[in-house]
């Protein structure tokens, strides 16, 4: 190292100083979040302070989106009218009859004894925009705490299940798709009633439906809904469905690809779910044995 | 050398109101929402102006400017929390660093001494990203620093508009 004469100008901290210290700054800040999820107040604070910031920003295209709403053209309006009133009318039919195994099924339960679902509350919300990221599949709604979302809840369109919101922040929330790579849902074979997981691929939007044997009962074209038996997804959301599956007998499971029915990349509306299901209380006599034993030895 | 020979022209002083504003406006760019497929291709403006302070001048942005201004990107990329903070300040770091280099060149010498910059930043964020456990996007991720270089010349030409002299009044 060569010695370097005193500074004529007193300037602080060196450049490389102050760069080792934000850089560990960073760094622990990383290891906080991804580990150990205790950053949410910062993150609440700054979401805040940016919300006016994000607004402005998104001001322009919004307006533009109005205008051009407004200059909607007589003929698409009729056209969106006429297929509208034909959705509503093949829809009614169906509500009818969902209406009546409604019934059935509270019955069917009141005579099982069995634990009414609760009822789910949704909410409509818009796409902000799709997440920057490129490591992960997230995109942003414009409903957050101001509308009582909590994380966990599963988001839909019209088409089945989009994903899930993994973060909640005072004004917006973000949506982690199911075909990011950390997510997972646990699916149903509407053909065959098999029961799987279903994971997100993360590079092309697919989603992989994994450890299932080599000769399992599925074919080409099922579809796959939520089973509902984690207690996030109601049971019977369209998911996915199947479009290819590798059977080699060398491997120990098959590899099934499947594509999303949601509209994972179209913008536009979509609805959250939270669903409040009771859960049997946890188990507290797995702990007793232990205690027992602390127990036995403070006696001995 | 013909970049010595190159005269010398005399700008008006800096004012920590153009680099609070321009810091400002370049937050605005990144926040506003475009459709996936362009926002991925979409330089970071904030990193590229906190680079264009870092060189022109090296004492007025600080590291602290740059570490809150990643952390804000970072929570509306939903990328990792400090992410793009430790990126920035590597950046302006770097920026500061090479300073002295890279204004002896012209507009487009100096875009190409900014490309490994932005470039430096992606792989800070991918090597980040691979040790969090993500697995690494395809090489269009890298377009967005393509287009930041390349958007160095209007940008520097755009910020040095406020500081040109104005007509002299003994000039008459």
């Amino acid at each position: 190292m060569e010695a370097s004469p005193p500074p004529f100008f007193k300037r602080g901290p060196s450049p490389a100083f102050r760069l080792g210290v934000f850089a560990m700054l960073s760094i622990v800040l990383m290891v906080l979040d991804a580990r150990m999820r205790y950053l949410e107040p910062m993150r609440q604070a700054i979401s805040v302070v940016l919300y006016p910031l994000q607004q402005l920003a998104a001001a322009p295209g919004a307006l533009a989106a109005r205008v051009a709403d407004y200059f909607t053209t007589q003929e698409s309006l009729q056209a969106d009218k006429a297929r509208l009133e034909n959705q509503a009318l093949a829809q009614a039919a169906s509500l009818r009859e969902l209406e009546t195994l409604r019934r059935e099924n509270m019955e069917l339960r009141g005579l099982l004894d069995a634990k009414r679902r609760i009822e789910q509350r949704s909410v409509m919300a818009e796409v902000l925009y799709g997440a920057r990221d490129p490591f992960t599949r997230k995109f942003i709604i414009d409903k957050g705490l101001g509308a009582e979302l909590q994380a966990g809840a599963a988001v839909l369109d019209g088409e089945g299940v989009i994903g899930q919101i993994t973060r909640v922040y005072p004004f917006v929330s973000e949506v982690t798709q199911i075909t990011d790579k950390n997510q997972a849902v646990p699916v149903q074979n509407v053909r065959s009633g098999l029961r799987a997981i279903v994971f997100g691929n993360g590079k092309d939007g697919t989603l992989d439906l994994r450890f299932m044997p080599v000769n399992a009962d599925i074919q080409v074209g099922d579809t796959l809904v939520t089973s509902g038996i984690d207690g996030i997804y109601p049971a019977g959301l369209p998911v996915a469905r199947v479009i290819d599956i590798e059977r080699n007998a060398a491997l120990a499971f098959a590899r099934i690809t499947c594509a999303p029915l949601g509209g994972i990349d179209r913008r536009g509306h979509v609805l959250v779910l939270t669903t409040q299901r009771e859960l049997p209380e946890r188990p507290v006599e797995a702990s007793e044995p232990a205690k027992r034993k602390k127990a036995k030895r403070g006696a001995s | 050398m013909t970049s010595l020979a190159r005269p010398q022209e005399i700008l008006l002083p800096v004012t920590t109101g153009l680099i609070a504003v321009s810091v400002l406006a370049a937050l605005l760019v990144n926040l506003v929402p475009l459709p996936l497929g362009v926002l991925r291709m979409r330089p970071d403006f904030c990193a590229l102006m906190l680079i264009y302070w870092g060189i022109h001048q090296p004492r007025r942005v600080g590291f602290t400017v740059a570490f809150l201004l990643g952390l804000a990107i970072d929570l509306v990329d939903a990328s990792l929390f400090g992410q793009h903070a430790l990126i920035y300040v590597a950046l302006l770091f770097a920026a500061i660093t090479v300073h002295r280099r890279v204004l002896n060149f012209g507009l487009l010498g100096q875009s190409l001494h900014i490309l490994p910059l932005l470039l430096a930043g992606e792989v800070i964020a991918i090597a980040l990203r691979l040790l969090a456990g993500d697995e690494a996007p395809g090489p269009a991720h890298f377009a967005g620093a393509l287009v930041g270089a390349a958007l160095w010349i209007p940008l520097s030409l755009l910020l040095r508009l406020p500081r040109l002299p104005k007509a002299s009044s003994d000039r008459v």
